[in-house]
């Protein structure tokens, strides 16, 4: 590598965080360089401090949190120490910045081609139409289809993918020395997460700017990644080069950071029954919003006949990305909606021809757990009633659901007394636990994951995927889990099963799917893994 | 042209609403003790109880209430609103005379209420938690707890009796003829302290909405979008929070359409101007049940032409609603 | 409770509270002070206030106590605001409750019917419900109920629509809980906070509206409310305008506190960011 300057150096940086929480300092004497032309990875997990660091660096904290020692020297200048008047000149022009959800990022009521144009009205003194000229070169740039039109949309009219474009064009616009990249692509796709990857490296390598990358996913850092540092509590725990921590990590928490990275291939496949307790056939569900008086509207094929048969013990994994349907069909087999067609055969009763009343009768041989451990225990209710509820209201007396509520607790590795808790009082970690001892507590016989641990940090996604093996062993539970993640897929599923647009597009045994996918959507799905060589290479507890 | 169907269709659903609340009101109004017929007697002095049955017989009072409602919403349709007893003129007449005072009033207080709203409500969120915002929050608190009524007979006595700055009551001059410029400078001035009035409750409620709006957009994300682009903060309120807080407050005129219509009821009775919410008054006082209906349409009418109207402005300052159209 | 402590913290909070106390304090001692009929004629009439040793707020145009009627108004209003809030909650709760979690026709059926309320002014529709069922206490007050319901009922079902997806829900629904179960014991309990709060406002605008009509002379004449005082205190008020200046003091401090009581309870059930 040639020559390089340091860009921005922080040096022992400490930011206070007000009284009342969790602890003392967001940043704890923080110490770290940027050189220009590399890309610098901070890793960590929620909390860790390492947004607070992008804030801190832009001065755009809020009002409570102050910074409370060391300095940030850029150009030669401490921007701890400087005014809000050069605070505003070196934004934008010196230092840009990228959120992850580009969506509420971009003001909703103003053009795309208006927002990034006022990049340059606020710093240069250039005329209208050559700042015009500008824009669409670099929405070009950030290959954007059809430059011209993307200019004059809104950030409603485009997708995820093209306004997180829009919003890197806009971060490079004046070739700032240093661009702050706040997990930009936590939000996205994993295919459209590859293409964004590829083309922050691509223009910080034309461009030679220096990129301070934040993520919570160590095969980003794999992929792009020159140097890394990792957080932990607003410490930083270790830093070095890539290639230093990613084979040689030397903290425990390192270590565990990426032993918790669930590697892409897929443990030896156990022996499956031959009987199957589940059989999907063509269902359909097809959804019609708007329209007026039946004209106009606009039609969606969710879910389009899609097939596929789950053994008993078995872990059928329906892996896709947003919009493939897979939660639409999750939600169609626990008859949370009414498929349009096709049958759901379940012990020998179609599921799909129920009775809304026989449902709620028979909703004890199938379960679900779900995604967002926040959203999905009731804040009103104890932890142990809402374990309790399902079997009540199926006739058991009250006390002794609670007392069996107590045993499920053990059961999922929660301690039997904290039954008297709200869900507040809890982890995210936990809380699913609850949600699965929830699920468990009617003893079904088929369980639908839906994404479960999506929501959950790296490390105790580990240990939640972990249980559900164990209790796969132990109850004899057939398993339909549904996610995004095709690590996590290999992980725990037998079978998988890829959805696109609504369709299967591909379903096998998950060693052959993994090992030697046919269709190219799979393919291409596997190769956006970022790191994906790393991730198939690297050892991990076997699960 | 994609606004103006999406305004068209939510004003032909609102259709349905309007022939409900007249078969409603119509409905409810059979309950009323005494009927049309009963107060024109009363106002011709008495009479007997054949009279009574012409009367009844010529009006079509005697029909079932399913015939009298068909009749009354065919005439409807025609705009025949029927006859006033205490007027003795068609009830659309009348209403069309006392018109123009409400009208007046109502754009008179909602432009006020809307100004200061706004502009007090950014004034509060930029200052928040200090001194500006403190004053002008319980300033607007204070506000919205004063009844309307109280404030107009207190205003009059401060300024009309004490002060005799301006007029106490009714809408012009009576005495002398003006024309021109004078007669609107005259309208005006009779027209100040009845403004205030009304405006100062909507006042209250623009300023608390705009402050709570702004305060939500200021921390929104794409707000720190623009700080971070090096935007000072002026701008950062002028291009980016107000156009988006603004809003919630174009909704509100709509909501509150209905609301400041029946303040002016109490307004013009205190300031005695002869609108239409003073005739509503008088129709209950001298049971002219007529003009009462008639008065609930026109009010309907009002208020979904307003929501009309502000349909129109909010899909004009967000372009996502006709994306979702 | 974390609640109550963080009501507390707020001085403009506790203001209201103790305003609220103070007058239903009046309510409730208004036999003890004035013992006798408030209506009933007691001195000269249309004396100044603190000018007799007697009569501390002065008497009216019939000679009547101001200070009595001050303090038996405080029940009008008191009452008038809570049966009629009660009244409007209940009514609202219901409709909202139902148009939220079934959608469809019946969320279509109750949306046009509360439209219906809301675009006809209320002061409208109040001085027609008086007009067709009279100015009784009774009447005015479920009129008043009558005429509040809607705003309720839409925040109400918005909440309702925003809960009914969530997933505490549909685990109910996988758990095979049936649909009054999960209205009534699931989302209710978290959809009620909002509404609660909007009780205050409800509350606030019940008194208004009563007093409005009463100063009109169309609510029941035969008790000692603020608005009628202050309608008497308009014949007077060239001269004698204390009359009609005090009882609306009381109206504007009872809606005050009562206000004020609402946005502590707010703050203290949602905190968020001092900056709000």
């Amino acid at each position: 590598m040639s020559a390089t300057e340091t860009i921005l150096s922080l040096d022992h940086l400490s930011v206070r965080l007000p009284r009342g929480a969790d602890r003392a300092h967001a940043l704890a004497d923080v110490s770290l360089q940027i050189a220009s032309n590399e890309i610098l990875c901070v890793v960590g997990e929620s909390g860790s401090g390492k947004s607070m660091m992008a804030n801190a660096i832009m001065r755009l904290l809020p009002n409570e949190v102050k910074i409370d020692g060391g300095n940030m020297m850029f150009e030669g200048r401490d921007l701890c120490a400087a005014s809000a008047a050069d605070m505003r000149e070196v934004r934008g022009a010196g230092i840009a910045m990228i959120f992850q959800e580009p969506m509420t990022a971009l003001n909703p009521l103003r053009t795309i081609g208006d927002q990034i144009a006022e990049m340059f009205s606020i710093h240069t003194d250039l005329s209208k139409a050559e700042i015009s000229a500008r824009v669409l070169a670099l929405l070009a740039d950030v290959r954007i289809p059809d430059p011209r039109v993307a200019a004059k949309a809104y950030p409603h009219e485009l997708s995820g993918g093209q306004r997180q474009r829009a919003m890197i064009a806009m971060a490079l616009a004046l070739d700032p020395k240093l661009l702050i990249a706040d997990e930009p692509t936590t939000a996205l796709d994993v295919t459209t997460q590859a293409q964004i990857l590829k083309l922050i490296r691509d223009l910080q390598q034309r461009r030679r700017t220096a990129v301070m990358f934040i993520t919570h996913d160590f095969g980003v850092v794999a992929e792009i990644a020159d140097r890394v540092v990792v957080m932990q509590h607003g410490v930083i725990v270790e830093q070095g080069t890539a290639a230093d921590v990613l084979h040689r990590p030397q903290h425990a928490y390192t270590k565990q950071l990426i032993a918790a990275v669930p590697p892409l291939k897929a443990p030896p496949p156990r022996a499956l029954a031959a009987d199957n307790i589940l059989t999907i056939t063509d269902v359909s569900k097809t959804y019609r919003t708007g329209g007026f008086l039946g004209r106009g509207a606009r039609v969606t094929p969710a879910v389009k006949d899609v097939s596929l048969s789950l053994p008993r013990g078995a872990t059928l994994g329906i892996v896709g990305e947003s919009g493939s349907g897979k939660s639409t069909l999750a939600r169609c087999i626990v008859r949370l909606i009414d498929p349009d067609a096709g049958s759901i055969v379940l012990e020998g009763r179609d599921w799909a021809k129920l009775s809304r009343e026989q449902v709620r009768r028979e909703t004890r041989h199938i379960q679900m757990v779900f995604q967002d451990p926040f959203a999905s225990l009731n804040p009103r209710r104890k932890a142990a009633e809402l374990v309790a509820q399902g079997p009540i209201v199926h006739g058991t007396p009250r006390a002794q659901a609670i007392a069996d509520a107590k045993e499920l607790f053990a059961l999922v590795g929660l301690d039997p007394s904290s039954g008297d808790r709200y869900p507040h009082e809890f982890s995210g970690g936990q809380r699913q636990r609850i949600g699965l001892a929830r699920a468990l507590a009617l003893k079904p016989d088929v369980l639908v994951a839906d994404e479960p641990v999506s929501a959950l940090d790296v490390s105790v996604q580990a240990q939640v995927l972990k249980l559900l093996a164990e209790l796969r062993q132990r109850l004899g539970l057939s398993i339909v889990f549904i996610t995004h993640d095709l690590r996590v897929a290999a992980q725990i599923c037998d079978l998988v099963a890829v959805m696109k647009d609504g369709a299967v597009v591909e379903h096998g045994l998950a060693a052959e799917v993994f090992g030697n996918p046919q269709h190219p959507y799979t393919q291409a799905l596997l190769d956006s893994i970022p790191g994906g060589e790393f991730t198939r290479e690297h050892e991990t507890a076997a699960v | 042209m994609r606004i103006l169907s999406l305004a068209g269709r939510r004003l032909a659903a609102s259709l349905p609403t309007l022939v409900l609340i007249l078969i409603g009101v119509f409905l409810l109004l059979q309950f009323a003790p005494g009927d049309t017929v009963d107060a024109m007697m009363a106002q011709m002095g008495g009479g007997d109880a054949a009279t009574a049955r012409e009367l009844r017989k010529f009006y079509g009072l005697d029909l079932s209430i399913p015939a009298q409602l068909g009749n009354y919403l065919w005439r409807l349709v025609r705009l025949d609103l029927g006859f006033s007893s205490i007027y003795g003129k068609p009830v659309a007449s009348v209403i069309l005379e006392r018109l123009p005072p409400t009208i007046l009033l109502m754009t008179a207080s909602l432009s006020f209420a809307f100004f200061f709203g706004l502009v007090f409500g950014v004034i509060a969120a930029r200052g928040v938690n200090r001194w500006p915002d403190t004053l002008i929050s319980t300033l607007g608190l204070i506000f919205y707890a004063t009844p309307s009524f109280w404030f107009g007979l207190m205003a009059i006595v401060v300024f009309s009796v004490y002060l005799q700055w301006l007029p106490p009551g009714g809408f012009e001059d009576i005495g002398t003829v003006r024309t021109g410029i004078w007669r609107v400078f005259d309208i005006a001035s009779h027209l100040v302290l009845p403004t205030l009035t009304l405006g100062l409750i909507f006042l209250a409620i623009y300023l608390r909405i705009m402050r709570a709006s702004m305060l939500e957009v200021l921390n929104l994300d794409y707000v720190r979008t623009a700080r971070a682009k090096g935007l000072d903060e002026t701008r950062v309120v002028t291009r980016h929070v107000l156009r988006n807080a603004l809003l919630p407050m174009v909704t509100l005129i709509g909501l509150q359409a209905g609301t400041m219509l029946g303040g002016s009821v109490v307004v013009e009775s205190v300031f005695s101007l002869p609108g239409l919410g003073r005739l509503a008054y008088e129709s209950v006082v001298q049971r002219d049940l007529n003009t009462l209906l008639g008065i609930v349409f026109v009010s309907a009418l009002l208020v979904i032409t307003v929501n009309f109207a502000v349909d129109l402005i909010y899909a004009r300052l967000d372009p996502r609603i006709a994306a979702e159209g | 409770m974390d609640a109550v402590k963080r009501y507390f913290r707020s001085p403009a909070a506790v203001a209201g509270l103790l305003l609220l106390l103070v007058v239903i304090a009046m309510a409730i001692s208004a036999g003890w002070f004035y013992p006798r009929d408030p209506l009933a004629l007691a001195g000269r009439p249309l004396i100044w206030p603190f000018s007799n040793p007697r009569f501390l707020l002065g008497t009216d145009n019939s000679g009547r106590d101001i200070a009595a009627q001050i303090f038996y108004g405080a029940r009008i209003s008191l009452l008038i605001g809570g049966v009629a809030t009660a009244i409007a909650i209940l009514i609202g709760i219901l409709v909202g409750a139902f148009a939220g979690y079934y959608g469809g026709w019946v969320d279509n059926l109750l949306m046009r019917i509360t439209e219906a309320f809301q675009t006809l002014p209320n002061f409208v529709l109040l001085l027609v419900l008086v007009a067709v069922f009279g100015s009784t206490l009774t009447t005015v007050t479920i009129a008043v109920g009558v005429v509040s319901w809607p705003a309720p009922a839409r925040l109400t079902r918005a909440e309702f629509l925003s809960l009914r997806n969530r997933e505490f829900v549909q685990a109910g629904r996988t758990l095979g809980m049936k649909n009054l179960q999960l209205i009534f014991g699931e989302i209710l309990p978290n959809a009620l906070p909002p509404v609660i709060v909007y009780a205050s406002v409800v509350m606030a605008v019940a008194i208004l509206l009563e007093s409005a009509l009463a100063f009109l002379r169309l609510s029941d004449p035969n008790v000692a409310s603020w608005g009628n005082l202050i309608g008497l205190g308009r014949d007077v008020l060239r001269v004698q305008w204390y009359v009609s200046a005090i009882p609306g003091i009381a109206i504007l401090v009872t809606v005050l506190a009562v206000s004020l009581v609402g946005q502590g309870l707010n703050d203290a059930l949602n905190p968020r960011l001092k900056s709000r």
